[in-house]
């Protein structure tokens, strides 16, 4: 499998950068108000856990985590592939690739922030609560994410949000981490007219 | 992970690998899974990943996932079988999929009803998928060709059993890492088992070295044109080796002209502790079961620490979980033929 491979980063084929949503120095001190945030919500760190959404949230959590460590301490960070979980199994087409779900820890009792990069219809959030309760039951689960485009198809929100944007549901938002071969930005892009299939009837 | 717009119709496979960024990739299997005849590396490789993910969900505390939540998945079993049919069952409900069982006996079978007729009925029920074992080769084959949704095949005849080659594979690699270059001998019934020849296309594709030994009415030539090794003495075969699979010799072969006695063949061919200090120190000893101890393999051999035996049996959930989601949960620009 190539889930362990640097991931291709090229452009979605019929879409192009319509404006940069975050630099480099925005997206570090979004992470930061997040992190002041989480720590004061939980007062009690050694409560706290962190659990990243495959892919996008994984890195972010282990920022978040760095950013939340008490005298050196860091809280737990975990990793939730939802793959299995999915509602759209059957309209996908080939089968996703199923990443491993990586919890190190007890998440019984104590408060879990989710962590992904973006959220928008609510779906993959459901898929990922879904899946941590089969891991057990944590005392909260919080949900913190770096951009909220909206667009929720389900009763879904953040508990923290490092930026909030109003998107067309045609775009796609694509966070871009130096972990992954990015330069730590978030752009819009925007579907090309002629790329439309049947034609542009706007 | 970004989520994917909305689009208007069901993306093609192309346009969902530009789309989701690497996420997706093409269909891994074909529509049916009948044999590992013909697999390439990726693609055996690409199940045994997945059953990897698998195999977690069966070790955490709450053993099933909603994938196949729906899904309905029939076996029909037109054979004696203890360990595949609970396999693929307990597969099935780790996905969420309802599961019904059709026995040989006690089925419609003893009527009279044609193979066939069995299970054109069967899919009017609209299962999901149709997991089938038969005693005639090619049985699979013939069903996949007249019904429409998927058939695994769980064991035809002589002819392939692909879940149990697979789950074999996942089992050495998962003890031994990568298998190219290793030797691995399999010792018994060559001429009727199923399991030397998925594991025989299974291990040429991933590079393993194999070694076929049994006795010379049950061998065949035909397996030289596979890339195999033939031995008539057991000695040869497992000298060196990373992996000793012991097949099971069928009793009733006893005082046929194949076997003169039980006894006989396990002086000449059984797997005693003696015979195991010829292999590698870190041998693995394997058996797909049902095990005649004291015939084929000795019991000190079958408990004894190389034995992985008991770990066969688990990974075979992994592997047949993985296999029910690359047929059935996909899409519907999945190719269908």
């Amino acid at each position: 499998m190539t889930t362990k491979t640097a991931p291709r980063r090229r452009l979605p084929r019929g879409y192009r950068i319509a404006r940069n949503l975050l630099g480099p120095a925005e997206l570090d001190a979004a992470l930061g108000a997040m992190a002041s945030e989480i720590r004061s919500r939980n007062p009690e760190p050694d409560q706290v856990a962190l659990i990243g959404i495959r892919r996008g949230g994984v890195h972010l959590a282990n920022r978040l985590a760095k950013l939340l460590a008490v005298a050196g301490r860091e809280p737990p960070v975990g990793i939730v592939d939802i793959t299995l979980y999915r509602d759209d199994l059957d309209r996908v087409g080939p089968n996703p690739i199923v990443g491993s779900t990586e919890i190190p820890f007890e998440i019984e009792g104590i408060t879990v922030v989710l962590v992904d990069d973006v959220l928008y219809t609510g779906r993959t959030v459901r898929a990922a609560l879904d899946a941590l309760l089969d891991y057990g039951r944590p005392r909260g689960v919080q949900l913190a994410v770096l951009v909220d485009r909206g667009h929720r198809e389900l009763p879904i929100q953040p508990d923290y949000a490092g930026l909030r944007e109003a998107t067309r549901p045609t775009d796609q938002v694509e966070v871009l981490l130096a972990e992954e071969g990015g330069d730590d930005t978030a752009v819009l892009l925007e579907r090309e007219v002629a790329a439309t299939p049947g034609g542009a009837h706007a | 992970m970004p989520e994917r717009a909305t689009s208007p119709r069901p993306p093609t496979s192309q346009e969902s690998l530009d789309f989701a960024i690497g996420e997706h990739h093409a269909p891994l299997l074909g529509k049916h899974l009948l044999g590992l005849e013909g697999l390439s590396r990726e693609q055996i490789q690409g199940v045994l990943d997945v059953a990897r993910r698998m195999k977690d969900v069966s070790e955490r505390p709450v053993k099933k996932v909603p994938t196949l939540r729906g899904k309905t998945v029939v076996c029909l079993f037109h054979e004696a079988s203890t360990r595949t049919r609970s396999s693929f069952e307990i597969a099935a409900k780790r996905l969420s999929a309802d599961t019904i069982n059709v026995g040989g006996s006690g089925s419609s079978t003893t009527k009279g009803e044609t193979l066939l007729d069995t299970a054109l009925n069967l899919e009017a029920m609209r299962p999901d998928a149709i997991v089938v074992r038969h005693s005639e080769s090619g049985a699979c084959n013939f069903l996949a060709r007249q019904v429409e949704c998927p058939v695994i095949n769980a064991g035809d005849g002589a002819h392939e059993h692909p879940s149990q080659g697979l789950l074999d594979l996942f089992t050495m690699q998962e003890r031994l890492g990568s298998l190219e270059g290793l030797k691995v001998a399999i010792v018994g019934d060559l001429l009727h088992s199923r399991v030397v020849r998925s594991n025989l296309y299974g291990l040429r594709a991933l590079g393993a070295e194999v070694h076929l030994c049994g006795p010379g009415t049950l061998i065949s030539p035909w397996f030289e044109s596979y890339g195999a090794r033939l031995h008539r003495r057991i000695e040869p075969a497992i000298e060196g080796a990373d992996v000793i699979m012991m097949l099971r010799i069928q009793r009733e072969r006893q005082g046929t002209s194949t076997i003169p006695s039980l006894r006989e063949y396990e002086r000449f061919f059984g797997l005693s502790p003696a015979r195991v200090g010829l292999a590698k120190p870190d041998v693995i000893i394997m058996h797909p079961g049902p095990m005649n101890r004291g015939v084929e393999i000795s019991p000190e051999v079958a408990d004894g620490p190389y034995s992985v035996i008991l770990d066969q049996v688990t990974n075979g959930v992994a592997v047949r979980m993985a296999l029910l989601y690359l047929l059935v949960a996909r899409g519907s620009d999945a190719p269908r033929g």
